[in-house]
C-alpha cells in the first residue's frame, strides 16, 4: 500500500502537480498515463520520497526505477542487479538470479551493461528493483526502449507480480499496455487527476487527456503473444 | 590480485630504501633511518591518499575525470605553506611549513563545504572545488609576487612541484593522522560509490544518504590529500591515474576499487620516485628532479589516451 494525499508541487517556480490524490493497495497494477509534462514522473518521485518535502519510505520496501536510468561505470548485468540488495544490507544472491532470470537477461549475467542494447540494458535496471524483492514496485516507463514482444514480456511479470499480492505503480506512455495490463488507470493531465478508472473503462477518459479520437481500428496490427 | 599488488607495493617499499639520489646501494645506518626511510614512507602514505581518494572521487562524481586535485584543497594547503614559507616562519621553526599546509587545507575544506552548500550534489561539489582552486591560485600568484627576495621566490617554487625528498620522520608523522583518519572516512563509502552509479535518485531510492556520502567523500579527500600536499606539496595525476588502471584488473564497481588504489597509489609515487632519483645516473642533471615534475610529464599523455577511449 503507498499513497499520497492532497499533493501539491512546485519545481523551478512551475506548478507540477496540484492537489494530487493517489492510493495504490496490495494487488494492484496502476498504470499513470497522460501527456508529456502531465506530471506522471513528479508524481512516482513524490510517492518513492525523493521531493524535498515527501517522507523516504523504507527502501527495503519500497523500491523505485527512474526514467532512463543508466549506469555511469561497466558493471556487470549481474552487478548492476546485485546493487538492489543494498537496503538489505547482504550479498545474498538467490534474490539476485532469480531476478535476472524474471527479467529474461540471467543469460547475460557476465555481460557488461554498457555492452548490450539499450533494451537489454533496461531490464537489467529492472532487475536491480526486483532484487530488492520490495512489496511496492515504483517503475518509470520500465518498458521504453524495448521491443513490443519485451514489452509485453515485462508488462505480463508486471501484472502476475502484482497478482501475487505486490503493489505495482507504473508510468507508461503505451496506452494499449497500460488498458491491457492494468488494474487500474489514472490519467494525469496538467498536473491535475483528470480519471482514475478501472482498465476496462479507461479508454475515453485515456484519449480525451491526449486530444485523440478512439474508434475500432479495421487496420491489421500485432497481437500480443499468447 | 590484492595480494599480489600488497607484494609488489613490498618490493618497492624494499627497493625504495636502496635507492639514493643517483646512487644504487645499501646505504648508512643514519642514512637509512633519517634520509631513505622518512621518504619511502611519505611515498608510501601521500601515493596512498591519492590513489585512494581518487577511486571515490571518481565514483562519487561518477566522472573518470575526476581527479583529487579537482576539490582545490591541494591548492590551499600549497597555499598555506607558503604564506608560513612568506612570513619567515618556517625559517625559525620548521614544521611551520607542513602546519601552514594543513591549515590551508583546513581552511580550503572548510570553504570547499561552504560552497557546496548542505545538501550537495555531484555538480555542486564540481563547481565549489573550482571556485576554491580558482581562489587559492589567485592568492599563490599573489603570494609570489610578494616573494621577500628571489631565493625565497626559487624556494617556494621548487617546493610547490612537489616532492618527497628532505624529509624529517617528524614531518611524515604530522602528516600520517590526517591522512589515516581521511582514509578510514573514505574506504567505508564503497556501498553508497556503487549505489551512486546508477545515479543520485536510484541512490536515495536505495536508502543511502547521498549528500552525507558527498560531505564524506570531500572531508576525506580533505584529509588525506591535504595532509599530503601540505609535506610534500602538489603531485598530480596520481589519483586520477590509479583507478583507470584498475579497473582492467578489479572491474568496475567502484567499491571493489577501494582497497586496491590505495596500494597501486603509493606503488605509482614509490615508483616515480624512484625513477626521478636514477635519473642524474642517466640525465644530465646535479640532483633529482622534484616528482611531481614526472607524474605530470607521464599522467598527461595518459588523460589524453583515457579521453580518446572515452570519445565515441
Amino acid at each position: 500500500m503507498i499513497a499520497v494525499s492532497q499533493l501539491s508541487v512546485v519545481l523551478g517556480g512551475r506548478r507540477v502537480l496540484h492537489d494530487v490524490s493517489l492510493a495504490a493497495g496490495a494487488g494492484e497494477l496502476v498504470a499513470l498515463c497522460g501527456p508529456n509534462g502531465a506530471g506522471k514522473s513528479t508524481l512516482l518521485r513524490a510517492l518513492a520520497g525523493l521531493l524535498p518535502d515527501t517522507p523516504a519510505p523504507d527502501p527495503r520496501l519500497v523500491a523505485y526505477l527512474p526514467q532512463g536510468a543508466r549506469c555511469a561505470w561497466g558493471l556487470t548485468v549481474e552487478q548492476v542487479a546485485a546493487l538492489g540488495r543494498i537496503p538489505h544490507r547482504d550479498a545474498a544472491t538467490g534474490p539476485v538470479i532469480e531476478a535476472l532470470r524474471l527479467c529474461g537477461i540471467l543469460a547475460l549475467r557476465l555481460t557488461r551493461v554498457d555492452r548490450i542494447s539499450g533494451g537489454e540494458a533496461r531490464r537489467a535496471m529492472l532487475a536491480r528493483v526486483f532484487a530488492t524483492e520490495p512489496d511496492v514496485f515504483l517503475l518509470d516507463e520500465p518498458t521504453a526502449d524495448l521491443d513490443p514482444a519485451a514489452s509485453h514480456d515485462v508488462m505480463r511479470l508486471l501484472r502476475v507480480t502484482a497478482d501475487a499480492g505486490r503493489t505495482v505503480v507504473v508510468v507508461l506512455h503505451a496506452l494499449d499496455l497500460a488498458l491491457r495490463y492494468a488494474h487500474r488507470v489514472v490519467v494525469l493531465a496538467d498536473g491535475r487527476v483528470a480519471a482514475d478508472l478501472p482498465a476496462a473503462d479507461a479508454l475515453p477518459a485515456a484519449a480525451a487527456a491526449f486530444g485523440l479520437a478512439f474508434g475500432i481500428d479495421p487496420e491489421p496490427r500485432l497481437l500480443p503473444p499468447g | 590480485m590484492i595480494r599480489r599488488l600488497a607484494l609488489l607495493l613490498a618490493l618497492l617499499f624494499a627497493a625504495s630504501l636502496l635507492i639514493g639520489d643517483g646512487i644504487v646501494a645499501l646505504p648508512h645506518g643514519i642514512i637509512l633511518a633519517q634520509v631513505r626511510l622518512p621518504r619511502t614512507l611519505l611515498g608510501v602514505m601521500v601515493g596512498g591518499g591519492l590513489g585512494l581518494s581518487g577511486a571515490v572521487l571518481q565514483g562519487a562524481l561518477r566522472n573518470p575525470l575526476a581527479d583529487p586535485g579537482l576539490l582545490g584543497i591541494t591548492g590551499t594547503a600549497g597555499l598555506g605553506a607558503v604564506i608560513a614559507f612568506y612570513w619567515g616562519l618556517a625559517a625559525h621553526f620548521a614544521p611551520a611549513l607542513p602546519i601552514g599546509g594543513l591549515l590551508g587545507a583546513a581552511i580550503g575544506a572548510g570553504f570547499l563545504l561552504g560552497f557546496a552548500g548542505r545538501a550537495p550534489s555531484g555538480p555542486s561539489l564540481i563547481l565549489a572545488g573550482v571556485a576554491v582552486s580558482a581562489i587559492a591560485a589567485a592568492l599563490l600568484a599573489l603570494a609570489l609576487t610578494l616573494a621577500p627576495n628571489p631565493f625565497a621566490l626559487a624556494e617556494i617554487t621548487f617546493w610547490l612541484m612537489g616532492g618527497l625528498g628532505d624529509r624529517t620522520l617528524s614531518q611524515v608523522a604530522l602528516a600520517a593522522l590526517p591522512i589515516l583518519l581521511g582514509g578510514a572516512i573514505l574506504l567505508r563509502l564503497g556501498p553508497g560509490l556503487d549505489a551512486l552509479s546508477l545515479g543520485e535518485d536510484t541512490a536515495r531510492s536505495l536508502g543511502v544518504p547521498v549528500s552525507r556520502t558527498l560531505h564524506q567523500a570531500a572531508m576525506g579527500t580533505a584529509l588525506a590529500v591535504g595532509a599530503g600536499a601540505s609535506v610534500a606539496g602538489a603531485i598530480g595525476f596520481i589519483g586520477l591515474v590509479v583507478p583507470h588502471l584498475l579497473r582492467p584488473w578489479f572491474g568496475e564497481r567502484p567499491g571493489a576499487l577501494l582497497l586496491p588504489a590505495p596500494l597501486a597509489g603509493a606503488a605509482l609515487l614509490l615508483v616515480a620516485d624512484m625513477l626521478v632519483r636514477l635519473a642524474p645516473l642517466v640525465l644530465p642533471m646535479s640532483a633529482a628532479p622534484p616528482v611531481g615534475v614526472l607524474t605530470a610529464l607521464l599522467g598527461a599523455p595518459f588523460l589524453v589516451a583515457i579521453a580518446r577511449r572515452a570519445a565515441p
